[in-house]
């Protein structure tokens, strides 16, 4: 055991500090839930890209660092330390991307992977359905084979950003009667194909966050199909777990969710006077986040050294969610009576921000899997109990 | 950066788990917590000959000179197990109290050296315990007085014992006369000494209640899985499910963080205190409600003297508060995240990074 950084990880987290003090916007950009902020956060992604540091980890040739975990970890400390965008397009480069180069064909990987790192394509991704939610083996959405083609029709769900997005990626059911999880085939499937139709879903903010897309007789060429035919499936969870458990939520963006809250909680001492209880609230956010960034550094040492991450993926969801959720109602207990405001109101604290994430941390233990589902994942996986 | 284990770390820890899980299993350490004194020579003699009270002895006194890294699996496999408090007190705790001492100071390498050879047994007598752990056979008595380090022999102290609920437990009020030729140390070397010995007591307990923890987890699905009814295993409903998933949880995402504190106290970081104090909680959290749920589990046999489980649970109800209770080690945890120039945020996973 070893807690100190190299020189050569110092020197990376000095090129990485310096990049990002240096180019990242003044001002926060629109939400990237609407068109104009979608749009401008696209901009940021590009900016990033061409100082190879959208996708640290990937090899130098598709425009990344070729970084190991390590300094995926440190790269993300410095993006939220300094208060960076959100990352827009997260479903192509942690979901699409890692799927593509390890079931892509050669060509496949060669047109999107860069598109991909560079934002050029936006992906949203197509996985639920109005009766395959949690039971996503439920799907019916169909692609029926026509020479070259498929001809998907159906309708997805839930789609993150699809009002503005490019192109979509997920699984249809290619073998007419087929069950559950057999039958299912990896389509991507461009958005402004003829047959798409989408409809736009106004999320807690308020805005377009989601979309249902409709699909009639969408003609998808067989090229765009990843891995063989019927084998959707598996070729979409051998990729589920990592990318869930592990990079989708960085432990630095709680971090700093933490930090921003014990400055909150010392720029309103009357209210902490008022509820002892606070106190204790805003310490558990701390060592929640920090436990989490432990668990991280830990879990990464223990793949370095060829360890599969499993079911402790699940774990791994349910704590970042539920700290999240956690952090953001200290937050409105802090704020009080100015919690319910918008960014838009005079009176509003930090550009509403709080409340804005408050909203969103609602979702945590909702996407990518509810944390019920993550429970049953821990209970039969890791602890060997019985299907129900 | 490597936030892992070594192999010759890990291995060890895999043989003492598989010789506690022969020697010392319930039916066993029931027998032995019924007696008057509640302990076993014979089990202390063959946990020494295992190695295990030689671990962090220096290897001038004939120990292994392991640290706290390495004692952070091992006392998990002293709770998994349930081993008394004098194991850890003596073999973990004491012996980085003497080492602490300035080299020549009287007893410290006389007293090392029979750690090693597992004939002693030694409690620790600090302030923040208002009663004393295994004073009752203890060979010496390291005691605290005013932040001096007195070394006693039983016969100088009176001891009032105080049965706890924890029936492996043997607690007593301490009371004794200090003087010159008891005392070790005095008090402008010892406060720093103390200092260390508390930190050290507390991840003693944390890595305890981390291992109860999981022996209580363990024993919760065995029983989920065997018990049935509406003609299934309970373990199949969710709601069985959902409690042993967050038992679960609780217990991975606590283990790094006594690692790291672990670390911190082996390499006498600036943020030990703050380290040992999160891992103290988040450890005893995961007992806490590895016991809350368990009993819920195993129903009315939880509520049981006769299903083992309580063995488990009602020791992890006591170390919860020992070496220092919540109110302590949150404050400690408060005072130093809300200090003014505390190093929290991203930039500070494992301290400062001024890049």
């Amino acid at each position: 055991m070893q807690l100190t950084y190299t020189d050569k990880q110092n020197a990376f987290r000095a090129e990485a500090r310096a990049w990002l003090e240096a180019n990242v916007p003044g001002k926060p950009l629109a939400s990237y839930d609407t068109r104009e902020g979608f749009e401008e956060h696209r901009a940021w992604e590009r900016k990033l890209y061409d100082s190879r540091w959208s996708m640290v980890m990937w090899p130098e040739h598709l425009g990344g660092r070729g970084c190991d975990l390590i300094e995926w970890l440190i790269f993300e400390e410095e993006y939220y330390a300094v208060n960076a965008p959100m990352r827009v397009n997260q479903n192509g480069q942690l979901l699409l991307g890692p799927t593509l180069m390890e079931f892509g064909t050669e060509a496949q990987k060669q047109h999107f992977l860069p598109r991909i790192a560079s934002s050029e394509d936006m992906w949203a991704q197509g996985w639920s359905e109005p009766n395959a939610g949690s039971d996503m083996a439920a799907i019916r959405s169909k692609a029926v084979r026509d020479g070259d083609y498929y001809v998907v029709s159906g309708q997805k769900t839930w789609s993150t950003r699809a009002s503005f997005a490019d192109w979509t990626f997920g699984l249809f059911r290619s073998e007419p009667n087929s069950q559950r999880h057999h039958g299912l085939t990896y389509l991507m499937v461009p958005l402004n194909s003829p047959g798409v139709t989408i409809r736009p879903i106004k999320a807690l903010n308020g805005k377009e966050a989601f979309a249902e897309i409709f699909f009639d007789e969408v003609r998808v060429p067989v090229e765009n199909r990843i891995g063989a035919e019927g084998q959707g499936w598996n070729v979409a969870m051998a990729t589920a777990g990592f990318e869930r458990g592990l990079l989708l939520r960085s432990p630095a963006r709680f971090q700093h969710t933490a930090k921003r809250l014990i400055e909150l909680f010392k720029a309103n001492p009357e209210v902490a006077a008022r509820d002892p209880g606070l106190r204790d609230a805003v310490v558990e956010s701390w060592m929640g986040a920090q436990a989490y960034a432990y668990s991280s550094y830990h879990t990464v040492g223990l793949v370095q050294k060829g360890a599969k991450v499993g079911a402790e993926a699940s774990v791994n969801k349910i704590v970042w969610s539920e700290l999240d959720l956690k952090m953001h109602e200290t937050a409105m207990r802090i704020l009080g009576a100015r919690g319910e405001l918008r960014g838009s109101a005079p009176e509003a604290v930090d550009g509403g921000s709080w409340l804005e994430g408050f909203l969103f941390a609602q979702a945590g233990p909702i996407y990518a899997g509810t944390n019920e589902i993550q429970r049953n994942i821990i209970a039969e996986r890791m602890l060997g109990l019985p299907k129900a | 950066m490597d936030f892992t284990f070594t192999e010759d770390q890990l291995a060890f820890r895999e043989a003492i788990s598989r010789f506690l899980m022969t020697e010392a299993p319930p039916e066993t350490l029931r027998e032995i917590w019924e007696t008057e004194d509640g302990r076993s020579p014979e089990m202390r003699r063959k946990m020494a000959e295992q190695g295990l009270t030689a671990l962090s002895v220096p290897e001038a006194q004939g120990g292994l000179g392991m640290d706290d890294i390495a004692w952070s699996l091992l006392t998990q496999e002293l709770g998994y197990y349930a081993i008394a408090d004098s194991m850890a007190d003596t073999a973990y705790v004491a012996t980085g109290l003497l080492t602490a001492l300035p080299a020549g100071t009287g007893l410290r390498d006389e007293l090392l050296a029979r750690i090693v050879d597992g004939d002693v047994r030694i409690a620790v007598g600090h302030p923040v315990n208002p009663l004393v752990a295994d004073v009752h056979l203890a060979d010496v008595i390291l005691q605290a007085h005013q932040g001096e380090i007195h070394a006693l022999k039983r016969e100088q102290v009176s001891f009032e014992r105080n049965p706890s609920i924890d029936s492996s437990r043997r607690l007593s009020r301490v009371s004794f006369q200090p003087g010159e030729a008891t005392r070790l140390v005095g008090a402008e070397q010892g406060r720093a000494i103390w200092d260390q010995t508390l930190n050290r007591g507390a991840l003693a307990v944390a890595g305890q209640s981390l291992g109860l923890a999981q022996r209580m987890l363990d024993l919760s699905v065995d029983y989920a899985v065997q018990r049935k009814q509406f003609g299934k295993a309970i373990g199949s409903f969710q709601a069985v499910k959902h409690k042993l998933a967050d038992v679960a949880g609780k217990i991975e995402f606590a283990k790094p963080v006594l690692y790291r504190a672990a670390h911190a106290l082996a390499n006498n970081e600036p943020t030990a205190a703050l380290n040992v104090s999160h891992a103290k909680l988040a450890c005893c959290e995961a007992a806490w409600v590895a016991a809350r749920h368990g009993i819920q589990v195993h129903g009315a046999m939880g509520y049981t003297w006769e299903v083992d489980l309580q063995m488990f649970m009602k020791r992890a109800w006591a170390l919860d508060s020992s070496w220092g209770d919540r109110a302590f080690h949150t404050s400690r945890v408060a005072e130093a995240v809300l200090a003014a120039d505390a190093p929290i945020g991203p930039h500070h996973s494992f301290g400062a990074t001024d890049a």
